[in-house]
């Protein structure tokens, strides 16, 4: 029979060599003449294994990491194409602890499956959500959607089925299921995740989302910097196409469904649903005032859905084992799993699915396993580079969304990024500032403005011009900034600014030059 | 990619991509890419075909074109390195590794070496913050950067 060894394709196992690595074992393989064929799966989420790859046995897939094609040669002799033993052996993939700890709902099949294996993708529950759907009214579906308690994964945290309900209710000849995967923020890659390793999950979520609000035609707009998501997701939506699950009659039923995937042109304020409405529109990327929200008067003034890439994602698995399976996992008012995004300077780095409820702590010193450069952690940023950073002292907070509100921070896409004692929170906070006015779309003057005086008077505090008097200065922009601005760019990047200065006031205080110099 | 042609070809080649791509919903964006792929940046020469076309006016077709940070008004170098600048990145010194890439090149960010060799360009995040720091050299990715891998980079643009 012939072996299977997988690959991954993922753009993080790229960057670290893959494509090196299944060159080398392609060639190897053919000169030892061994029955062998490389599959070019998705990533686990093991990304500081990564390369990882792993030979199917009768006992399971045996992983093996970080591979480096110059390792391929001894990994064939050590027996890889039977799960031999070496130096890189890991054991068996699925007694790794960093996945069998995992729940893993909305990326069940990353990793495991041939992304663009349609086949592969039936094989492993893929389409049972959408066969279900289609022998539901709309409204039905709508309902599973809302009694699953499923929130808005890009950050807003706004119930899915109300939205859906929403647009269901609009009455409108034509509308739009929109999907964000404009994943601008920096520490999150879940939605790229799933786009290179399970994109089928995200056309039948969008699919699904199609009957249920009677929308035909759905646009995925995902961000220039994704060039291999684009490139898997365009393939994707081809096959699904020619198999007959999108297209005039979606699974044979009467239902039209197609989708188009479209590309960003490096604007991070076009992952704000607005602003990337007008991009899609073909105007600058600009927020709109709301109301009317999306719902009612979206794309082309159209109702439209538009939700996240793993919002999306995680409507199939609802619809085929039903809402209250989704609902059980969770705590509070946020339910079902979030796929969390630990990186930064972390050891364990990658993806790692979960339930609502486990505490920052947990995730970054359990899961993570503290720093990679071994020093002592100093703060984590939550929610992306408008989100909070925290400090050790709160790190009994509970990974949920109310929760994360409480303690003035967000839970964003559920990217972490871990920063050691060597950060410069005044830095950081600056930082926050100079990107916000990089990236603001001008349209409204605290964001286009306060973010460029922002980073004047972080500049000043840093000269030691005074301190007292700017530091103030700087909380009272913040302020303006949150209640002014017209949407979360402007609004949320005080988070990090007034977290940096709330946990980390001594490095708000430096060290005058004249001083230092004595 | 054709770095030489003559405005004419540049009106031509345009019409081209504008017929065949404005019954798209919502087509600017993607035929803006599309010229861009054709060209290397969007030349000026281009806007007044489009906007006559998609029945814009010209200052609309401008302000498209200079609010998205990917597109060029002129050509880049022959290869183009993109660093990532965001927080992930910058945890794992990406800022240390950034300003080692400018010495070496002797370039700024949005700078092209007098060579016409390489454009050095910040980028916000390329999604590879469990592989920081990230750098995309001409669309192929590199991850957990140290100093002898961004040298290797640099020589490679040089070469």
């Amino acid at each position: 029979m012939t072996i299977r060894i997988f690959v991954p394709r993922d753009a993080a196992a790229l960057a670290l060599g893959a494509e090196r690595v299944a060159k080398a074992l392609a060639s190897e393989i053919e000169a030892r003449g061994i029955d062998a064929t490389i599959v070019r799966n998705g990533s686990r989420g093991l990304h500081w294994l990564e390369p990882m790859i792993e030979v199917e046995t009768s006992e399971g897939r045996i992983a093996y990491g970080p591979v480096k094609a110059s390792d391929v040669a001894s990994l064939l002799d050590a027996g890889l194409a039977t799960g031999g033993n070496h130096a890189l052996c890991l054991g068996k993939t699925e007694q790794l602890p960093f996945l069998k700890s995992q729940t893993r709902l909305t990326f069940a099949r990353c990793g495991i499956v041939d992304p663009l294996s349609l086949s592969d993708y039936r094989a492993h529950d893929g389409l049972k959500g959408l066969e279900r759907a289609v022998t539901l009214t709309p409204a039905d579906i709508v309902a599973h959607v809302t009694e699953s308690g499923l929130r808005g994964r890009g950050g807003a945290g706004f119930p899915t089925g109300i939205k859906w309900k929403t647009v269901l209710d609009t009455p409108g000849g034509r509308k739009y299921i929109v999907c964000n995967a404009d994943e601008g923020d920096s520490g999150t890659f879940a939605d790229r995740m799933i786009m290179e390793g399970d994109p089928f999950v995200l056309i039948e979520g969008m699919a699904i989302a199609g009957i249920a609000t009677g929308a035909t035609k759905g646009f995925v707009y995902i961000r220039s910097e994704y060039p291999h998501a684009i490139a898997t997701m365009t393939q994707a939506v081809e096959i699904a196409h020619k198999a007959g699950v999108l297209g005039t009659s979606v699974l044979g039923s009467a239902h039209a469904f197609d989708i188009e995937i479209r590309t960003g042109a490096g604007a991070y304020v076009c992952g704000e649903e607005t602003a990337l409405l007008n991009s899609l529109e073909g105007k600058r990327g600009i927020v709109r005032a709301k109301p009317p929200l999306p719902a009612h008067k979206g794309l082309f003034d159209c109702p439209t859905v538009i939700n996240n890439v793993i919002s999306l994602a995680s409507v199939p698995i609802i619809m085929d084992k039903g809402p209250v399976y989704f609902k059980d996992f969770g705590m509070g008012r946020s339910r079902g799993t979030i796929p969390i995004q630990i990186a930064g300077n972390v050891k364990h780095r990658g993806l790692y699915e979960a339930a609502f409820g486990l505490t920052l702590g947990q995730i970054v010193d359990d899961i993570g396993g503290g720093t990679a450069s071994g020093r002592p952690v100093k703060a984590v940023q939550v929610g992306g580079p408008l989100g909070a950073y925290f400090p050790r002292a709160l790190f009994d907070t509970p990974f949920d969304y109310e929760a994360f509100a409480a303690k003035d921070g967000l839970i964003g896409h559920a990217g972490i990024v871990v920063f050691d004692d060597t950060a410069d929170m005044l830095k950081q906070a600056r930082f926050a500032m100079e990107f916000c006015a990089v990236e603001s779309c001008g349209k409204c003057t605290p964001c286009r403005i306060g973010s460029t005086r922002g980073v004047e008077v972080a500049d000043k505090i840093a000269q030691g011009i005074e301190p007292e008097k700017n530091r103030e200065l700087l909380a009272d922009l913040c302020n303006t900034m949150k209640f002014g601005s017209l949407c979360a760019l402007g609004g949320f990047t005080p988070y990090p600014v007034t977290s940096a200065m709330t946990h980390f006031p001594d490095d708000f205080r430096p060290v005058p030059l004249v001083e230092a110099a004595e | 990619m054709n770095l030489h042609v003559s405005s004419r070809d540049i009106g031509e080649r345009t019409l081209d991509i504008v017929s065949g791509m404005k019954s798209l919903e919502g087509p600017l964006l993607p035929i803006l890419h599309e010229i861009q792929a054709e060209f290397g940046y969007v030349p000026q020469e281009a806007l007044p075909i489009i906007a006559r076309e998609l029945n814009l006016s010209r200052a609309e077709v401008h302000g498209v074109v200079t609010f998205y940070h990917d597109y060029r008004d002129h050509p880049a170098g022959r290869h183009v390195l993109k660093l990532c600048r965001a927080e992930a990145c910058q945890s794992m010194g990406g800022d240390q590794l950034a300003e080692r890439v400018k010495t070496l090149l002797g370039i700024d960010f949005h700078q092209t070496t007098l060579d016409g060799a390489v454009t050095l360009e910040p980028v916000y995040c390329l999604g590879l913050c469990s592989a920081a720091p990230a750098a995309m050299l001409d669309g192929e990715v590199h991850g957990r950067l140290d100093a002898d891998a961004v040298d290797g980079l640099v020589a490679e643009v040089r070469a």
